[in-house]
């Protein structure tokens, strides 16, 4: 159980909550959180949006029964976080390309923060796309070179990759698909996927996608994938 | 071990009656980094098949009211990768170790009977019941004499003893238990899912590429419980129940129902330890009523 320190509305339908916990936590993994016993009977599977030694960060978007109970919890109030699992994101050398779309830009926040700090002389320009209402720009404002926003339209019509310049993307899935056939062959796209899991931990096969090497399990193999595994291109 | 908790299953001695169910547990090795597997009763295989199977397409998991539809569809890497790959591990593991074994057609399951001969797991549970595959799975197993017929043939044929799995789905489930003691079979499991549908209207179309999948979890207990309580009333082998437990005073409302092990299902991924949990719980309840075994409330309802 992790006791809850913030857990704020920041736009419609758009939590951002931090828990005390500490551990080794690397961007791009996520945790299954749960606060309720058996209605509903599973953890949800949230991504990592931040992390700082002692303080732990989701920024989630109310979708059903266990968001909605999650967005009522309060300060001090406990949760349940298991995890960190997945593989998260490789360590990127190089300039950094993301691009995320809707509340797939939450685990990207915690990538470019850490690649900042990996790679002060780096590159790193910002794609987000947003259906009607932005959320969490400013995070990105203090870590990115450059921030490319859209609202309403299509973030890949944009997208212009520059040399050198690794992708990595997280949002809905044809929004990724359209990244991973956009970008030249030359770079090296990353694409996070998201799925409905039971476990978290590769023992339901719930979560199981195709990939050019047979299935893989998006929890344990994941959730961070190139594209040429998972997408025709 | 707990002398509290100490089961036979026919000759098969369980340190405790508490075993993960195939499906939900891989092959235990993820569960590892959460306590140590030699402390359950027993592990049971992921559901094998003769050849490998890559599972269903579409989605596979659909949460409803206090429990979970899977269309998972028997993923699972085949007999031989099993003996090559997984049996060296779980075969080290300090306790009772139960293979899970389905098929497609007759000659499927006899020939991953047969390569099984091989190893020396303690117990087969011979799997009549997945409704999420399109051939074999639950057809043997909704009618008395299909599934006598195969279990007999399995029985003639396996060094192991058989443990037959029944579903739900199919004709009185007490007539089906009775054909497979019959036939010889040494144990019976139950219960698999229930054959359910799900429906997403907003895409107006079916969720399942398999079109029905199966329920489980808390929500489908009260069925498996009246289905334990009947097949443990028809036949005198004993049996392994299952269906919807979450927390020992389920696991022992199975118990009173007449089942001499348990197993635990959907609930492993709401919380990992809760098999552990349960066997602490039991362990309590036997000290607390002065209970010298478990088995003395065994049957009592």
């Amino acid at each position: 159980m992790a006791v809850i320190l913030s857990n704020t509305l920041v736009a419609p339908g758009i939590f951002k909550m931090t828990v005390a916990f500490t551990g080794v936590v690397k961007p791009g993994q996520f945790f299954m959180l749960r606060a309720w016993d058996k209605d509903p009977l599973l953890s949800r599977p949230i991504s990592v949006h931040n992390y700082e030694p002692g303080q732990l960060t989701f920024l989630y978007q109310v979708v059903g029964k266990g968001t909605e109970i999650l967005a009522r919890l309060q300060t001090d109030d406990e949760v349940t976080v298991q995890g960190p699992y997945g593989n998260g994101f490789p360590e990127i050398t190089g300039n950094l390309c993301v691009v995320g779309g809707g509340i797939g830009t939450a685990p990207l926040y915690y990538l470019v923060r850490h690649y900042q700090e990996q790679n002060p002389t780096g590159k790193c320009r910002v794609y987000l796309g947003f259906r009607d209402i932005a959320y969490g720009v400013d995070a990105f404002e203090t870590q990115a070179d450059e921030i490319i926003l859209d609202i309403g339209g299509i973030i890949t019509d944009k997208l212009a990759v520059l040399p050198g310049e690794t992708v990595v993307t997280c949002g809905p899935e044809i929004m990724m698909a359209a990244v991973a056939s956009a970008v030249p062959a030359e770079h090296t796209v990353y694409v996070s996927l998201e799925a409905h899991m039971a476990c978290g931990i590769g023992a339901c096969l719930g979560c199981t996608c195709e990939t050019r090497s047979g299935n893989k399990k998006v929890c344990k193999d994941g959730p961070v994938f190139v594209r040429e595994e998972v997408f025709n291109v | 071990m707990s002398k509290y908790l100490a089961t036979k299953f026919n000759d098969i001695r369980f340190k405790n009656p508490v075993i993960p169910a195939s499906g939900t547990f891989g092959f235990g090795r993820e569960y590892e980094a959460f306590y140590d597997l030699a402390k359950l009763g027993g592990l049971c295989s992921k559901g094998l098949t003769l050849e490998p199977k890559s599972g269903n397409t579409g989605m596979r998991l659909w949460e409803t009211p206090a429990g979970l539809m899977n269309s998972i569809g028997l993923e699972n890497p085949g007999i031989d990768a099993f003996i090559e790959n997984e049996w060296p591990h779980l075969k080290e593991i300090d306790t009772v170790t139960i293979v899970n074994v389905g098929g497609k057609d007759e000659e499927s399951y006899l020939t991953a009977i047969e390569k099984l001969n091989a190893i020396d797991a303690q117990l087969i549970e011979l799997n009549i019941s997945c409704p999420n595959v399109k051939a074999g799975g639950m057809a043997y197993g909704i009618k008395a004499e299909t599934a006598g017929d195969i279990t007999k043939k399995v029985v003639e044929l396996s060094h192991h003893p058989i443990m037959v799995k029944l579903s739900p789905n199919g004709e009185a489930v007490a007539d089906i238990a009775r054909a497979c003691e019959a036939a010889g079979a040494q144990g019976i499991s139950l219960i698999n899912t229930l054959q359910g549908m799900a429906i997403d209207y907003k895409k107006k179309a079916v969720v399942f590429d398999n079109l029905y999948a199966g329920l489980s979890g808390p929500a489908v207990k009260p069925i498996a419980l009246r289905m334990t309580h009947q097949v443990c009333q028809a036949v005198k082998i004993p049996v392994m129940a299952m269906g919807g437990i979450s927390d020992w005073k389920d696991a022992l409302e199975f118990i009173m129902a007449g089942a001499t092990c348990l197993q635990i299902g959907t609930i492993n991924f709401n919380n990992p330890m809760a098999p552990i949990e349960i066997i602490a719980g039991l362990e309590a309840y036997c000290i607390n009523e002065g209970l010298a075994n478990i088995s003395e409330v065994r049957g009592i309802v």
